[in-house]
């Protein structure tokens, strides 16, 4: 919804807000439910009463819990029941610096200041480790925000004795435990206030009236990016920029200007602009970003542009470069099939508000940024957190590159007549075993960003893997493949509950990347669960496909690995039989497979 | 301003924060005669009111008011 992206108007969204949650719940989006259990030291109301609307938005409909008035740690270390019984799929704490409960007085000593600092971090330490150990679910908990006003004056971070520098240490200090804790988020609202202006955010009025931490105005703007963090951690990340060419990436028209007289580099005060905007698109690569070319030129001033010898961006930092006269709406849809994404994984930028209009209503879903000039550019696509980090992984970094090697993989298919003799000259190397702590959360990542080829749909967090790996109850298997183009990581997941009375497997989850469609890695996932029921003496295997919007792909897929149908239901839900058979033949034939 | 124009854009301000198109407000109206207005509802509906008539409410005024009347009467006073 319009009004929902950023950049939003606040003051409509604070107004009307119960409409707009009316209209989001009418419109026939099939939403995720979670439930978020919401741990105030200040008033919650209409944090929670405009987060509601942010995360209706993108697709979560949450149910909320919120404590009684600043009963945040009561409720933790006390174990309120009607917590207790609530389960949360997700605990936020929203603390402020209202909620030091001491800060060093001048007349301190620098000993005294480390005491009461230990004192202050062990007030939230012990509630988080009791949050994970009884709740087992993410933890988003804010940071600390500066005070609005300062004793030592512009010395305030320089003296322990100052609260921002009291605040300063203490924050670190709340930094290196998310460092060190999985599945733990800092909410940033010492950048949120300042980057909102700490006078207007700190109205001492909205205190004192009615506790809130911050004024009524800043709710939006915080309540958004607090959401960004939340559908981040449940798999609603966005996972590629479609960039147009001309006055997007540089000032000027590649084809009537030529390239000579393109507006980037340092020459001019436009030039830096555009040259920033590359400079900040090709870090996004770095957090895992796959950038595109979308855009109406002929193909080689497109690349020529991309040359230009001051610019950033090259051609070879793109996955795919669609320059040609389609309409735009045809390029997005070609290079969300290419890519074998979800156009609602695409951000596309242009700054034609005419072909954004285009492909935001031909191709629902695609996220259209209105970007505004180009030096908001930046401003504006940063702070919509279409790609919110939550942790830094090995995967995310490497992903451009497997993007790419896939498409040099789709190029080399066409030359071979044969396509079991091209899926050989691949080499492929699978590594199929129980889940293991390396790659836990890597795990939990697919069984949340996992919609296309996914038979249960199930979401589990990183807690729950954990669980299932070390659990007698359950057979766990990740499959890993390597070939001759790069190394794609952990790309499928299956997951087995135990019944050793009937001597039965029931397969909760059995999911793959599309990333590896057409590679024969699910039969060998296959034959690794075959030879796992054999080795505990289990006689048959039971599969279940639900239906979503977006898994028709694999509703037959229990049928091709051999499985006979058992049990229908009236949603068009399966249940699917597959018998040990004494001799197995096994199904994969192209993927070397480590013993 | 008048305080029938007064009246007649607050109307409006109450009908958007509580997604109500029946409510018809007066001189008399407090919190007890429209069902969702509590006081957390009531911080939401000065910031309304305050971005209405671009104007702000200071806290003596906010803990003193008692109907909409005496509300009408203070955006009179600050936006003559």
């Amino acid at each position: 919804m319009r009004e929902l992206e950023y950049p939003f108007d606040s003051e409509y969204i604070l107004k009307k807000s119960k409409r707009l949650k009316r209209e989001l719940l009418e419109s026939g989006t099939g939403f995720l439910v979670k439930k978020i259990a919401v741990l105030g030291g200040s008033t919650t109301h209409d944090i929670v009463r405009i987060l509601e609307v942010f995360l209706l938005n993108r697709g979560i409909q949450p149910v909320f819990y919120e404590s009684e008035y600043a009963q945040y740690f009561q409720d933790v270390m006390f174990d309120n029941p009607s917590l207790t019984e609530f389960a949360p799929d997700l605990i936020y704490i929203h603390t402020s610096n209202r909620n030091i409960a001491g800060y060093p007085r001048v007349s301190d000593s620098l000993e005294q200041i480390d005491a009461m600092l230990e004192e202050q971090y062990e007030h939230f330490r012990v509630m988080w480790d009791k949050i994970a150990d009884k709740y087992h679910c993410p933890v988003v908990q804010n940071n600390f925000e500066y005070p609005f006003y300062r004793i030592l004056g512009n010395q305030e971070a320089v003296y322990a004795q100052g609260r921002i520098s009291f605040i300063n240490r203490l924050n670190e200090k709340f930094y290196q435990y998310a460092r060190e804790h999985e599945d733990f988020y800092v909410n940033d609202i010492n950048y949120i206030s300042a980057a909102y202006g700490l006078d207007k955010w700190a109205d001492p009025f909205y205190w004192h009236m009615y506790k809130y931490a911050m004024c009524m105005q800043a709710i939006p703007e915080f309540a958004y990016n607090l959401s960004n963090i939340i559908k981040a951690v449940f798999g609603k990340n966005k996972k590629s920029l479609v960039l147009d060419l001309d006055n997007t990436l540089w000032g000027g028209v590649v084809g009537d200007d030529g390239v000579e007289n393109l507006e980037i580099g340092q020459e001019t005060s436009m030039g830096q602009v555009y040259s920033e905007f590359q400079g900040y698109l090709k870090a996004q690569q770095d957090i895992g970003v796959m950038l595109n070319v979308n855009s109406k030129n002929e193909y080689d001033n497109a690349v020529a542009g991309l040359n230009h010898p001051d610019g950033i961006l090259r051609p070879g930092d793109f996955i795919l470069i669609k320059a040609n006269w389609e309409p735009k709406s045809r390029n997005i849809a070609a290079i969300a099939e290419e890519m074998n994404v979800l156009p609602d994984s695409l951000v596309f930028v242009d700054d034609n508000p005419a072909e954004r209009d285009i492909v935001g209503t031909q191709i629902p879903g695609v996220a259209v940024p209105e970007i505004g000039t180009p030096e908001q550019y930046i401003r504006v696509l940063d702070h919509a957190g279409f790609f919110e980090v939550t942790s830094l992984s090995e995967d995310d970094r490497k992903r451009n590159e497997m993007y790419k090697a896939n498409i040099e993989r789709q190029k080399q298919q066409q030359s071979f007549g044969d396509y079991r003799e091209y899926l050989l000259s691949l080499e492929m190397k699978g590594t199929i075993r129980p889940f293991e702590a390396v790659y836990m959360a890597r795990i939990a990542q697919l069984t949340n960003k996992s919609n296309q080829f996914n038979l249960t749909t199930r979401r589990y967090t990183q807690s729950d893997i954990e669980r299932f790996a070390g659990s007698d109850e359950y057979i766990t298997r990740y499959g890993k493949l390597e070939d001759k183009f790069g190394d794609n990581g952990v790309v499928s997941v299956v997951i087995g509950r135990k019944d050793n009375t009937d001597k039965i497997l029931h397969l909760e989850l059995w999911l793959m990347s599309c990333r590896v469609l057409k590679r024969d890695m699910e039969y060998a996932m296959m034959d690794s669960m075959v030879q796992a029921c054999r080795e505990c003496g289990l006689e048959a295997m039971i599969g279940y496909y639900y239906p979503t919007a977006k898994n028709a792909m694999v509703s037959r897929f229990y049928d091709t690995m051999g499985f006979a149908k058992i049990d229908e239901g009236e949603d068009g839900s399966t249940v699917w039989r597959f018998n040990i058979p004494d001799r197995y033949e096994k199904k994969n034939t192209v993927i070397e497979v480590a013993k | 301003m008048s305080r029938e124009e007064v009246f007649s854009r607050l109307n409006e301000v109450f009908r958007d924060v509580f997604d109500d198109e029946s409510i018809t407000v007066t001189d008399a109206t407090t919190a007890d005669d429209i069902e969702e207005w509590d006081s957390l509802e009531h911080i939401n509906l000065l910031a309304a009111v305050e971005q209405e008539f671009g104007m702000k409410f200071n806290m003596g005024q906010v803990v003193s008011m008692k109907n909409v009347g005496e509300m009408a009467d203070i955006i009179i006073s600050q936006t003559e």
